[in-house]
This record gives C-alpha cells, structure tokens and sequence, in this order.
C-alpha cells in the first residue's frame, strides 16, 4: 500500500510543515484579531501586500530580515485602516474587510505593474534557505521533519508560543480576551476600548502579512498575482476549527498541511481522477470543518459587534 | 485599606459643579451641583429619564459634560475618563453589570489594576486580596469560578470588589436592588453599612422609596434632567419624596376585585431543555383563566424569558402539555400564537418589540401583513398599512412625527405604546406582558398599567412577567414564583407577603434548590 | 470625538455620499498616477474619453456593465436581508456552465425556447449554489461569508476540470475552453453589428423586478424586516430561515444570470477568465447603490465605465489598468463610511 506507506516518511511531514507556515501567521493574525472581537476579512489582501512587499524589499537589495519586517510593517498599516473604519466608525466589518482585500490586493497589482513595467517573468530573489537546528535535526525522522526547516518556519512556531503566552498570562492578553468578550467590562477598568482593539487588529494584520512573506520568501522565490489563492479563508475557517486558541489553531493548521501534502503526493499515485477534485480537498475540508466546529465553538462573544463609548 | 482611613468624617470627597448635558434636544442633565461627604451614604432619587444614570456616566467619565465641572478629592477630574475617575478614587457598579462572563472572577477584578505591558500576570498576591476585601465586607464569592455560573447577587459582590481591589473611596451604585430579592437587597445594604464604617463615601441611585428610606443619609431627588431637593433622610416619608420625585401626587392603579372566567391556558408538567444539561423550565404547572392577572415574581435568569418564549411561540415544551383556548399547542410557532389570539409584550422592546430601522406602519402590521386589508396576493397595500398604524398613534397617543418616522428614533415609552397598541388591535384573549414597565417613566408606567387592567377588564387574561414586585402586588389577582425553571404554586391576593415571596424567589421551598445544595 | 444618531437626514447628505467616495476614490488614483510619473489630468481624460467618448466606447460600457447589474442586484438583495453572500463568483460561474453544458448542443431547441430554458437553468445553478452555504448558515450556524467564498474558489477548479474534460473544445488548440454555444442559444443583439446584447435590457428588467420585489411585496417586506432585525421578524411570526432561503435563491439566481449572460450574449463560450471578479465587483457595485435595486444600475455603469476607460487609457498612457480596481475599492470603502455619516453624525467633544 504505497498510499499508507507515505504517511510515514519524514519527507511528508516536513512539507506539511512546510505548507502550514503560512496557514499559522495568517491563523494566528486572524486568531488575535477576532480575540479582540474584530473579524478581519482583509486577511486575503493583507496577505498579498505582505508577500510583495517582503519579496520587493529584497528584490530592492534589502536584507531578507529586512524584508519580514517591512512586510510586517505594510500588513499593520492596512490592519489600521481596516481597525480605524471598523472600530471607532463601526462599519460593518464584513463589508469592509473585502473592501480592505480589494484594495490592498488592486494597490499590490498596480504597484508592482508601475514598478516593474519591463519584466515579462516575474524575477526572481535568493530566499531564506533551511537551517539545519545542530544537533536536532540529526535525530532520525524527526530531524528532517522538524528541525530543517527555514527560518520562518521557526518563527512559526515561536509566534504560537509567544502568542499563547502574552494571551493567557500577562495583563494586555487578558485586556484583548476580555475586550472580545466585554468591551464594556474593559472600559469600566479604564481600558481604552478603541485603541486595544486597534493595536491588536494591527499586531494580528502584522503576522497575517508575515504569512504572505512566507509564499515570496521561503516557499517560493519571486511574486505573482493570486499567489494567496483563498489560503486566508482556510485560515479563517482554521480559527473556528481552532475554537479561537493558539495551540489549537495551530494543531488544525498542522493537520490540515498534512492532508494537503498528503493529497499532493497521492495525486501521483492515483490516476484517473483529474488533479482539481485533490485541488479542491482543503477548501472542502475547510467548510466541513466549520460545520462540524460552528455549534461547538466558544467563539468570543462581542465578535463584530461593534462599540461605541458612551451610546445610548 | 490605610488610604481609606485618612480624612476626618463630613470631609467632603467630591463636588459637582453646574453639570449639564444634552441630547438632541433632550436636557438630560441641567446645572446640577451637589457635594458628597466622606462617610455618608446619598441617595440619588428620581424616576426613570429623570437624568440620574447619565450624570454618574458623566462622573465616571463614560460622557462628557456640555458643561460644569467635578471635584474628586480637591482635584479637578478631568472628563471623559474612566481611567481618570478609578485614579481618583471612584468606583461605579452599572446597572448592567460590566463583566466578562466567560471569564474568571478574579480575571474580571484584576484587569487594568496592573500595567498592561508587565510580562507576567500576577497571581496569588492578587487572589489574597480579594480573599481578604471578600472577608472583611461579606462580599464571598468564589475567585476561580466564570461569571457565567454565578448567580445575579454574586455578580454584584464581583463588581463592588472590582472597586474595592481599586481602593475606591467613593462608590456609585446605580439601581443596584433591581435586580436583587428583597433579602439578598438586606445582605447589600449591610455591605454598604461596613464600607461607609471604613470611611467609604457612597452614591445610591434608585427609583424605590422604602430603600432610599432604609439606606441613606442624605437623599437629592432629580425630576427632568434637575435637582429639584435635597433633605437629611431622617424624618422623611415616602410621600415627601414621592411628591418630590414626580412633582406631583402620584394615582395609584385602581384594581377592582372581579371574578375569573373560563380558563384560557394551561401548563401541565411543561419541561423545556436547555444547553449544558440543565431544563430551562421544569415540571411547570400553570393555569390562568378570563378576567384575571397572574403575576411571575422572580430574579432575573431563573427561566422568565423560557416561560415568555413558550407562550410567545418562540419555544415548544420538550415534555408536558400546553393547552391553549382548547388546543393543544405543539411546535414553536409565533405566527400561529397571535392567530389564536395571544398578544405578546416582549421584554426587550427594542431588540424584539420593534424593528429600529423600521417605519412605525411597516412596525405595526408586522404580525398581520399576510391577512387582509394589509397585503392580497402577496401585494402590500401600504393605505391600508398606513391607515391602520395612523390609527394606533391617535388611539394610543404616541408622540412621533407621523406612521413614517423611523420607530427607533421614539422614546421608551412611545415605543412600548406603540407595542400595546399593535398587540391590543387583535383584541387579545391572552396577554403575555413580560417586563412591561422597565425603564419606562412614571407617565408611561401609569399608561400601560391602565391598560392592562383595561384588558383585563374586559375579560383577557394577562400572565404578568416582572421583576419589580411592587408592580406585581399592585397588579395581580394572583403570584407564582419562578426559580431555577420550577414555578410555585400561586398564592392569592390575600395571602401576598413580601417577606413570603422574597423568601421564595431565593429559593426557599423549592426542591432543586436543596438538592442542588446537597450535590 | 464620537458618533450621534441623526433624527433626520437632509436629502442632500444622500447625493453627498456616493459624490464623496467618487471624489476620494479620484483622489486617490491621482496621487497614484502621479507616483508613476503621467498627469493625473492627462489620464483621466483618456479614462473618460475611453468610457464615454464616442459611442462604440458607450455601448462598450453598457456591455461591461450588464453582468454588474446581475452581481449587484444579487449582493444587494443578499445584503439587505443581512446574509453576505460573497460567493458572486462561484454563482456567476455556476450559471455559466449551464449554458455552456446545455447550450452548446445539448438541447437542439428554437431560441424561444432555448433561451430561457438557459437562464433559468443557470439561474437553479446559481440558486443552489448559494443554497447550500445559506443552510449551513441557518442550520449549524456557520458563517456564510467564508463557506461561499471557498465556494469560490472550488466551483472555479470545477470550471478547470469541465474545460479540459467534458466540455473542452475539441477545436480549441489546447486552450482551456468550451465548445461555442449554438446559434439558438445566443441572445440577439440590441442593435445589429454591435456588441451591446439583450442581456443588458434584461438585467434592467430584473432591476425593476428586484425594486418592485422590495417595495410592495410581502416578499421584500420580509425580507428587509429580517435583515434588520432577525430576533424581531422571528418574535413577529415570520419564518426568518425561509426567508433566508427565498433571499439565498433570488440572490444566486441573479448572479448566475451574470453567467448565462456573458455566455449566451457575449463570449459565446465558457472559458476560465470568463469574470475579471464580476462577482466582487458586484459587492461594491451593491454598496455604492446603497442597496437600492434601481440604483445598481446606475452605480454599475459607473464602475464599468471606470474598468472600460482604464483599459483604454492604459494602452494609450501606458498607466496600469489596474488603477480602476484601485479606484472601485476606494470607492466602496468611502462609500460605507459616507453611508453612516446619513446615519450619525459627528461631534467634537
């Protein structure tokens, strides 16, 4: 049984690890924001800014840490115009999340367009390549799964601990838990409901970017239109499935990585069914997942309602 | 505590000066100015709309002041602050409890006590705290435990400790009894004695004179956005402030003994489940017959709004019978219940009652624009639409500009007439009146009192949703009590006490209640 | 600073938020066509002229616009009743196989027959398709705006498989592409020898369907109260799920129209770049109408005619096209932000 037989080679799950960097910053970034009790359907768009302008940066001769950060930097700027229209105004945060993809993805396109007009193949930079954690990535199996891996891939995981940790034991994770559940309890203490929803919207729009910059950075080396390709709304669909906790998110997007790599490998074994039904797996698996979580799920409870100090 | 202990007692704490604040063209506040001492409780007295919330929102920094200035301490505080007003020293309990519910206790007191960038929570040192001010002003509660588990009183207890883990020395309590029975209401009042023993200074809002009586020394009575009095309580009565707070001698309902008619429904061991393995009504029997009120006495969460939702045709009875004018009522069906003749008050006439962004005509055929004259062929005549609504605002005197005004711009009390009167047009047989007065002012209390009484008059039988129990000794011909989904038997006019019924709405003679002590 | 309810709102403030986010929306494309080194002025001249200039360039723009009148009714009808149908996409295309699938031989019928046998064949599609997440909405709670965006991107891998298997034209060299639709099948034009199709007047039909549909039926009343108001509508005895399912139909059946459209009128046949994001574009066509069925038309024609003289324009000028995709989300977040401002206004404090 070959098809058996891959679930057990190292090479497998160091893809899927591979394919689930970018699914954890984009989950996690969302995670953070729905926390604070925003949903953040520019996910798509701030991705795709994030995935330029990391790749530009390095294209523009800047360092490749240079790069993560500018695309960080770009991801937060749209997060606070997605954060100032939907927190102090209190638009509808479904209708202005797309209209935050539309225009960071159209900004993406024109501002490559104008600054490569020439280019007919989009070029090419040196991105990050695997480091081998000494000593680690010798242990058998393990090893080549987990610890030869880029350094964003690394950065990954950190984020979730360091995510989870600043969530549940420290006094800021605590503010942006309650101010998703309560913004109103989280005034009465004399937080400032706007501005933590706003830096959090902003600091989760960040890593949401840092998943764009893994595409152009580490998975592959230059940038092209679509290249987000609905991965965001898989990673939307992740945080339900993750009930809104780090650790879990993370599991979830491990899992789904595993599947995904999985049907890639599979699809050359099996012939006869055309390639785009195993294209279709995730997204499949996606709305299966929110079904099978929607009921279950502890979401937050202020989730895109919006507040407005001092209503009547 | 030290902190607490400076000063000498009748040292004045704070002093507002001239605070006024609008909105549109309604004077919420008007030029009030009062000082409060050090070791004293004031009451703040007045009827709903009086102004009384908006100035603490504005002196503890949720609004700001059109004009005038506050005083905490010899210090100007600066507006719209809360952090501001908690620094000087002030802490409020809202009306509404502002608590996370899926969080802990001690997670609810503790936010923003601490800088929010320090790299570790703290814990023990902050669950002593709480341990001891839990202690020392009887105020127990578990740390540990998720608000969502806690009862109504113990919600309370978190949000007094909340101000107290912030040295509040000067505590504003905005109608904190509504939502209490009348013993847990005695357990709050000795709380507050200890805290003003300590040097706490304390600001009591409320409508209810027997507390206002019972719990302060000081009472300051607003009526239309003004101070219109100020008095030491001793020596008072209730009809001085009565008179003070209304401006005028307030008529007291007129219920005229009559005797019932038929039976009109009947609840026969109705049991409705719940989430989390609980049943949000247990075994309830219930019978309400023509010409009469039976009134619903309970705290707030003990299953009202599942009894409401059954009778609504929003829930069906998982087991148990529920007869209706003889018909036994099966599946949740809101449609079919006003087609059979039940008229429904909900108790949030905004989010339920009324559609907000709706006209009043589009509000008022909402629950009959499939029959004729409103719609023929699935086609809207919106003349007859509008004919019908015109003739609710004149019947009922609502004040708006006309059948097209957008119904949330209304106050509350136009709002709920707007209600009675799409619910009365149909001639109800059944009237489910659930909370019908909250929040609504002295003028519009009266008015759907009136009402009711009207209906039942005429021959309707009302089951009478309230958590105000004054409202229910007033109105009812008879009281059942509801607790933790089960429902008393009821206890006639005669038989009403409130020390009675205080005693039942905490539990007392239920058998849930001792089993769930036990386990 | 904070926000305060209107109780009135003077008419003009209406025509001020649509002129509010065409101006920002001009703005912000100036400074970008700046940055790239032409003259704002220079280039929105050859937008205008390429949109509006002569009358091959108008027809040109009322051809574009058609299928936006389609997505736009159908995310304003969805909108309205508050389910955020985002899958326009999927729906287009759910409607655009039909046609292919039935119209290419399938059903050797006269155009009488054919035609709207096509439509309402590709309407059902459509119609399913947004079925499907509106039930899981109403169901089990799951939020509809991601499952019909993942629709999107599933129903156009279908579309890949279809037109390299079943459907691929045997003629078409190995470019993914449907067989061409048969001559019954194909709408007439409006005027001969022009691209500009029936179609467009039926997407103005189904504009005034939809505005008659909201005002004066219990259909529309429905669903706006439910829209509004869902706990509210339920209390008052409408059956709020169903009316979710007649707006999930109406919604997807209109924006697989787009589909049938674009085939059957158009293209003449289903390819993978059938939509340049005729389903997106739809949602800002929707807002910048505020929801109004007959204003669709109007705000589609506008983003048309931005997309048609910016292609135009960019051959000339050399300025990317995609400053129009620039332009329209600008337009569509000015527009939400103008549209409170109707609502509330604003007070220093």
């Amino acid at each position: 049984m070959a098809a058996l037989e891959i679930i057990f080679t190292a090479s497998l799950w160091a893809a899927a690890l591979r394919i689930a960097s970018p699914l954890i910053f984009a989950t996690l970034g969302e995670l953070i924001c729905e926390r604070a009790g925003v949903l953040n359907l520019g996910i798509e768009g701030i991705m795709t800014v994030g995935a330029f302008t990391g790749w530009f940066t390095v294209y523009m001769g800047g360092d490749l840490w240079v790069g993560v950060a500018v695309a960080a930097a770009s991801g937060a700027a749209f997060g606070l115009l997605h954060a100032l229209l939907v927190v102090p105004l209190g638009l509808s945060q479904h209708v202005t999340g797309i209209g935050i993809t539309l225009l960071a993805t159209s900004l993406t396109s024109y501002v490559y367009r104008v600054s490569l007009p020439e280019v007919t193949s989009p070029p090419k930079i040196e991105p990050f390549q695997p480091l081998a954690i000494p000593g680690l990535s010798e242990i058998p199996f393990l090893g080549q799964a987990l610890f030869n891996q880029t350094p964003l891939t690394y950065l990954a995981f950190i984020s979730v601990a360091l995510v989870a940790y600043i969530l549940y034991r420290t006094p800021v994770g605590l503010a942006v838990r309650m101010v998703g559940e309560n913004p109103a309890a989280v005034e009465a203490q004399g937080i400032d409901v706007t501005l933590l929803r706003i830096g959090a919207v902003m600091v989760g729009s960040a890593f949401m970017a840092l998943g764009g910059a893994f595409l152009t950075m580490s998975a592959f080396n230059s940038f092209y239109f679509d290249m987000v390709n609905g991965r965001s709304w898989i990673a939307i669909a992740l945080v339900v499935f993750g009930s809104w906790r780090p650790g879990k998110a993370l599991l979830g997007a491990i899992l789904f990585a595993a599947f995904d790599a999985y049907q890639l490998r599979l699809q050359q074994i099996v012939a006869g069914i055309p390639y785009q039904f195993f294209l279709m797996l995730p997204y499949i698996l996606s709305i299966l997942a929110l079904v099978t979580m929607a009921r279950r799920a502890g979401y937050p409870r202020a989730l895109m309602i919006p507040y407005r100090k001092g209503e009547r | 505590m030290s902190d607490v202990m400076d000063g000498q007692p009748g040292d004045v704490v704070l002093r507002l000066a001239g605070i006024s604040k609008s909105f549109g063209s309604l004077k919420a506040n008007d030029g009030i100015s009062f000082e409060l001492k050090r070791g004293e409780v004031l009451a703040l007295l007045g009827e709903n709309g009086a102004g009384k919330t908006t100035l603490m929102n504005i002196l503890f920094g949720h609004y700001v002041a059109d004009a005038g200035e506050i005083i905490a301490f010899g210090r100007a505080l600066p507006p719209g602050s809360p952090r501001a007003a908690l620094e000087a020293g002030i802490g409020m309990v809202h009306q509404h409890f502002t608590l996370a519910d899926n969080l802990s206790v001690l997670d609810n007191i503790v936010l923003g006590t601490e800088s929010l960038w320090s790299w570790r929570s703290q814990g023990g040192a902050a669950r002593q705290r709480v341990a001891q001010l839990a202690a020392d002003f009887g105020l127990g509660v578990n740390p540990d435990a998720r608000i969502a588990d806690l009862s109504v009183g113990e919600r309370q207890r978190v949000e007094i400790l909340k101000a107290l883990y912030r040295n509040a020395r000067i505590l504003i309590l905005d109608e904190p009894t509504a939502v209490l029975t009348p013993q847990e209401s005695e357990g709050l009042f000795a709380t507050l004695e200890k805290l003003v023993a300590r040097g706490l200074a304390i600001i009591f809002i409320s409508h209810k004179l027997h507390e206002v009586l019972a719990v302060s020394e000081r009472v300051l009575v607003l009526r239309q956005g003004r101070l219109v009095g100020g008095r030491e309580t001793k020596g008072a009565t209730r009809q001085d402030l009565a008179e003070l707070m209304v401006g005028r001698p307030i008529p007291l309902p007129k219920v005229e003994p009559q005797a019932a008619g038929t039976e009109l429904v009947r609840l026969a061991q109705v049991t409705i489940a719940g989430s989390h393995g609980r049943n949000e009504l247990q075994s309830v029997d219930l019978s309400l017959r023509e010409g009469e009120i039976l009134g619903i006495a309970g705290v707030s969460g003990n299953g009202q709004a599942t009894l409401a939702d059954l009778l609504s045709g929003l829930a069906a009875a998982s087991a148990g019978t529920v007869t209706l004018l003889g018909d036994t009522i099966g599946e949740a069906d809101a449609a079919a219940m006003v087609r059979r003749g039940v008229g429904r008050i909900p108790e949030d006439r905004h989010a339920v009652g009324l559609i907000g962004d709706m006209s009043i005509t589009e509000n008022m055929i909402a629950e009959r624009y499939r029959e004729q004259p409103f719609s023929r062929h699935h086609l809207i005549d919106w003349q007859a639409a509008r004919n019908f609504s015109q003739g609710i605002i004149a019947g009922f005197d609502v004040r708006c500009p006309g059948p097209h005004a957008t119904a949330r711009l209304l106050s509350g009390g136009n709002m709920q007439k707007l209600i009675l009167g799409r619910e009365m047009a149909g001639n109800p047989k059944l009237i489910l009146a659930a909370q019908p007065t909250r929040g609504l002012d002295i003028g519009a209390v009266g008015y759907v009192h009136e009402q009711l009484l009207a209906a039942r008059k005429r021959g309707a039988g009302i089951l009478l949703i309230s958590e105000d129990l004054d409202e229910l000794l007033t109105l009812s011909d008879r009281i059942a009590v509801i607790y933790r989904g089960q429902l008393s038997a009821p206890m006639i006019r005669a038989d009403f006490s409130v020390q009675q019924i205080g005693l039942m709405m905490a539990g007392h003679g239920f058998a849930q209640h001792e089993a769930g002590h036990a386990a | 600073m904070r926000l305060e309810p209107r109780l009135e709102t003077p008419w003009v403030l209406w025509l001020a938020a649509p002129a509010a986010a065409i101006g920002a929306s001009l703005l912000i494309a100036a400074l970008l066509v700046l940055w790239s080194g032409a003259d704002p002025f220079g280039v929105f001249g050859l937008v205008i002229k390429g949109a509006l200039g002569s009358q091959f360039a108008l027809f040109e723009t009322l051809t574009r616009a058609t299928p936006l009148i389609f997505t736009g009714l159908a995310a304003a009808v969805a909108f309205r009743a508050r389910l955020w149908n985002i899958g326009g996409e999927a729906q287009f295309y759910g409607g655009a196989i039909m046609a292919a699938l039935l119209g290419t031989g399938l059903l050797p019928l006269p155009a009488p027959i054919l035609i709207p046998i096509l439509l309402i064949a590709g309407a059902l599609a459509g119609a399913l398709l947004l079925l499907g997440p509106t039930l899981m909405k109403t169901r089990f709670g799951v939020d509809e705006v991601v499952t019909t965006l993942l629709l999107n991107f599933i129903i156009l891998l279908l579309v890949s498989f279809l037109l390299e298997g079943p459907l691929k034209d045997p003629m078409g060299m190995g470019w993914p592409q449907s067989r061409k639709i048969i001559e019954a099948a194909q709408l007439p034009k409006i005027i001969a020898g022009k691209r500009l199709h029936l179609g467009f007047a039926l997407a103005l039909a189904m504009a005034a369907l939809v505005w008659f549909i909201n005002t004066r039926t219990i259909h529309g009343y429905e669903m706006r109260a439910v829209g509004f108001n869902a706990r509210a509508a339920r209390f008052a005895g409408m059956k709020v799920d169903l009316v979710m399912v007649k707006v999930a139909l109406l919604s997807g059946g209109l924006a697989a129209m787009a589909g049938v459209s674009e085939v059957i009128g158009l293209k003449g046949n289903l390819t993978l770049d059938l939509s340049p994001g005729f389903g997106y574009a739809g949602i800002v066509v929707a807002m910048l109408a505020m929801l109004h069925p007959l204003g669709v038309v109007a705000a589609a024609i506008f983003v048309a005619a931005m997309f048609v003289g910016a292609d135009a324009m960019s051959r000339q000028a050399g300025v990317p096209n995609y400053i129009a995709h620039v332009m329209v989300a600008t337009a569509l977040l000015t527009m939400v932000v103008g549209m409170l401002f109707t609502r509330f206004r604003l007070r220093w404090t």
